[in-house]
């Protein structure tokens, strides 16, 4: 990896790591007796130990300019191959919370293995460890293809990603050690936020710069995606996680917001997320991967624009929809639901603008696993755009809120969406990226479809069945005016649908496994076959014109 | 200089771009999007003329159904209230006059299920029959009694819980203190065991001697033929209602290290209503049934 960079990077990496070096000192020394200590710890563990790496490479020889006339993959590779390893740890920390809630005595007494410390790993594994990396990974592959300009240096798409990955990894061994800011998706602390940021707005800059090397007139839809996906997430941390650490050498902060406001900036920031983390990053893949794999016209041009500005002016109104009946204004939760409402249309109509295009291609749907995870994914958009804009509206929140549904309902996205068309990308972009001509499997990948899908499937079944018992329990009088259940008693009636959902989920957790297996062989078997596949890069169309 | 061409599978044009083989075609939007674009629009402006939505400075527009969530939480509570016009009733009647009224016992049954699954059931189980360290409250022996009173104050002030009232009891370590050596605590409990255990399933030389040690430390409080005592909490042991276990173990445990359970109090947590309601609900589970 060092010896792709250039000199001049090697020295500015080598600043960088220093720094951080020095930094995770810092907070070593100042945290003493504080959790924030071991964090400090990691941070100079993974500055020093990056340092020696630069330092040991640091008179390779220097890359040649030849590599300007190819891509830069390396950085997407790694991705990859980070965004399968968070997904066997999310997914399998997933299962074990599922297990949880119908054995509670799988904790084995220890703090660390207590519900509300796993369950965070499980969400940040996922969403953040397994999707982030995916997109970054896929972002760099896509944005450098359909502008045809490669990533305009060596070093900043390593930071990205490297970074990045530290920051999960703080945030993850954070919550074992009751470390969190109780913000659902926004529990690491204040030093973990102020690292992800500047990861962030390098991300931010990197693919600025890329996107004005193109050599295209247009932007692709794509990129679009996954500017809105970069840019919006960046306002969205930057605000929702101001706050006032108690001192330096502490972990623990208090928000620049308090009450109703901070619960309305939460819920802003959580319901955009959902938005701009785990449906426009990933509707960027999709517009490339889907016509790619394909091999279709995107159905409309005009479409794809309509549903772009739609989805992103009207998501941004609707995270009151996650308070209602609360201490909220009434105004800004029926406000809320009416972009609930409205937003509907621009997310089917992306829904079926992926499903449009796929016509004249149902043949390679029908014979083609990575396709159809692609096409399942859609589906699923679909499916679960409708049910939140349903549990917007206040009267049905009513029954739902609090219940399994939300549960079913986020998985029916997370692991129908977004894990779906993540996998299809995988898939897709694997043999292209280690030049295979297709996965070490074809059967596998059929085999991790239907585990995929069946696992899905029972999960937000059960989920439905369950939410929707519980809200009734919990909501039916008897005639005595008294509620008729206790919530023991709609405990003891989702047992059976716990244990439903727990074996979904396990499914889905075989299903990543075996598409592990596929990758790693794939891989192996291009180094087998290709000592050099390491080192050589797919070369762009030598005469690399403007567009038209 | 976009080259558009005509995709020969739907007959559209593309809009002449391709982007790493990508090309789109320029398809009109469908009819259907802008349908429902405008409908779900229209909803939205009949609801925002209709409720409570956009902010104005300090205020927001009030919507000309005059919904206001503040107005409707009362109007609920109200009717809630309404609906449990019967709680007056159980308020001021005493015991005996509620058990004898089929209808309020019926609302009894009712709201004290929900009552008692919500705040007792956790540790007295849904069915209120205890599991090991948490007493079985249908058996036919109670620590303080079973009569309605008496479980309503035991409700209200709790066992070792703190409250300045509270029920106050403990089973001495008779054994850990070196208060009895160990061969009279296997002694005394072979007798206690014996007390409800099958007649001679038990070693007849231990029980007798056993017998006289229980005179000598253990009457005073579980009484001269173990059948306990409400007025101190201590429990009967001739029945087959263990809070700890009936084994040989068990008993030579609770002898050895003593026992002191305790039970919250409930005084500020429940309302007197509540508290009534799940004494009579529990004197209720007590009856014998056929």
């Amino acid at each position: 990896m060092i010896s792709q960079l250039t000199i001049p990077e090697r020295r500015l990496a080598l600043t960088i790591l220093v720094a951080l070096a020095l930094g995770g000192l810092l907070l070593t020394i100042a945290g003493q007796g504080d959790p924030i200590g071991v964090h400090g710890l990691m941070f100079l563990i993974a500055g020093a130990g990056g340092a020696f790496l630069v330092i040991a490479g640091y008179l390779a020889p220097e890359p040649g300019p030849e590599r300007l006339q190819h891509y830069y993959d390396e950085p997407t590779k790694f991705g990859i191959i980070m965004a399968m390893i968070w997904a066997v740890i999310g997914l399998f920390v997933g299962d074990w919370v599922a297990w949880l809630l119908v054995y509670p005595e799988l904790t084995f007494d220890a703090g660390w293995a207590s519900f509300g410390r796993i369950r965070p790993i499980h969400t940040t594994g996922v969403i953040f460890g397994f999707g982030g990396n995916a997109l970054i990974a896929t972002s760099f592959y896509v944005v450098q293809r359909t502008s045809r300009a490669r990533l305009p240096d060596q070093l900043s798409p390593w930071f990205v990603l490297l970074g990045y990955n530290l920051f999960c990894l703080i945030a993850v061994s954070g919550y074992m050690m009751g470390i969190t800011q109780s913000k659902e998706y926004a529990e690491p602390e204040w030093y973990a936020d102020i690292w992800l940021v500047i990861v962030w707005v390098t991300y931010f800059i990197l693919y600025v710069r890329t996107l004005a090397r193109r050599k295209e007139p247009h932007i692709y839809v794509s990129n679009w995606y996954y500017m809105a996906f970069i840019l919006v997430v960046a306002i969205l941390h930057i605000v929702n996680n101001l706050a006032m650490p108690i001192s330096l050498g502490q972990a623990k902060s208090y928000s620049a917001f308090s009450g109703v406001q901070d619960a309305m900036t939460q819920w802003w920031y959580g319901h955009n997320a959902v938005a701009f983390f785990l449906t426009a990053g990933f509707l960027g893949m999709m517009y490339y991967y889907l016509p790619k794999r394909a091999d279709r016209p995107i159905y409309s041009y005009r479409m794809s624009i309509i549903s772009f500005w739609g989805i992103t002016f009207f998501y941004m109104w609707a995270g009151s929809h996650h308070l209602h009946y609360t201490a909220l204004p009434q105004w800004v939760q029926s406000l809320g639901v009416t972009f609930s409402v409205m937003l509907l249309v621009p997310s089917w109509a992306s829904a079926g603008n992926a499903l449009l295009t796929l016509n004249g291609a149902w043949d390679r749907v029908r014979d083609d696993a990575t396709l159809r995870f692609m096409m399942v994914a859609a589906v699923f958009y679909g499916l679960s755009t409708f049910e939140g804009s349903f549990m917007a509206i206040r009267q049905v929140n009513a029954l739902s809120h609090y219940t399994d549904w939300t549960v079913g309902h986020v998985h029916a996205g997370a692991l129908g969406w977004v894990a779906m068309i993540t996998f299809g990308a995988i898939y897709a972009t694997v043999p292209w990226l280690w030049k295979r001509k297709a996965m070490y499997s074809a059967g596998l990948v059929e085999v991790h479809f239907w585990l995929a899908l069946a696992g899905t499937v029972i999960y937000v079944f059960s989920m439905w069945n369950s939410g929707i018992i519980q809200g009734l329990m919990w909501r039916t009088y008897n005639e005595s005016g008294t509620l008729a259940y206790s919530f023991l008693d709609s405990l003891v009636a989702m047992r059976p649908y716990y244990i439903a959902r727990a074996i979904g989920g396990l499914l889905f957790l075989i299903g990543a496994l075996v598409g592990c297996y596929n990758i790693w062989m794939t891989i192996r078997a291009a180094h087998l076959h290709d000592p050099a596949a390491d080192s050589s890069v797919p070369v762009p169309a030598p005469a690399l014109q403007p567009g038209e | 200089m976009a080259v558009e061409e005509r995709d020969p599978h739907s007959g559209f044009m593309t809009t002449g771009h391709e982007w790493s083989g990508i090309k789109e075609l320029n398809t009109p939007v469908p009819r259907a999007v802008y349908f429902f674009l405008i409908a779900t629009f229209v909803f939205s402006l009949g609801y925002w003329l209709l409720m409570p939505t956009w902010p104005t400075g300090a205020s927001f527009t009030k919507g000309l159904l005059g919904a206001d969530d503040r107005k409707s939480i009362a109007r609920s509570l109200e009717q809630a209230e309404q609906a449990r016009a019967w709680s007056k009733k159980i308020e001021s009647a005493d015991f005996a006059a509620i058990q004898a009224d089929p209808a309020l016992m019926t609302i009894v049954r009712q709201s004290g299920r929900t009552l008692f699954g919500d705040n007792c059931a956790v540790c007295h189980g849904i069915d209120a029959k205890g599991s090991k360290g948490f007493p079985d409250l249908t058996a036919a022996s109670t620590l303080w009694g079973g009569t309605p009173e008496a479980l309503m104050e035991t409700i209200r002030v709790g066992i070792n819980s703190g409250h300045g009232e509270s029920r106050s009891a403990q089973m001495l370590a008779f054994g850990r203190d070196g208060m009895i050596p160990r061969a009279d605590v296997e002694n005394v409990t072979a007798f206690v065991q014996s007390l409800s255990a099958a007649p001679g399933s038990i070693d007849k030389a231990r029980v007798e001697a056993g017998k006289a040690i229980y005179a000598v430390n253990c009457a005073a409080c579980h009484g001269d033929e173990g059948k306990g005592n409400a007025e101190l909490g201590a429990p009967d042991l001739t029945d087959k209602a263990w809070i700890y276990g009936g084994d040989t173990q068990s008993i030579f445990n609770s002898v050895w290290h003593g026992r002191q359970g305790q039970m919250p109090a409930w005084e500020n947590r429940l309302s007197p209503v509540d508290r009534k309601i799940l004494a009579l609900y529990l004197a209720d589970l007590r009856k014998p049934r056929p």
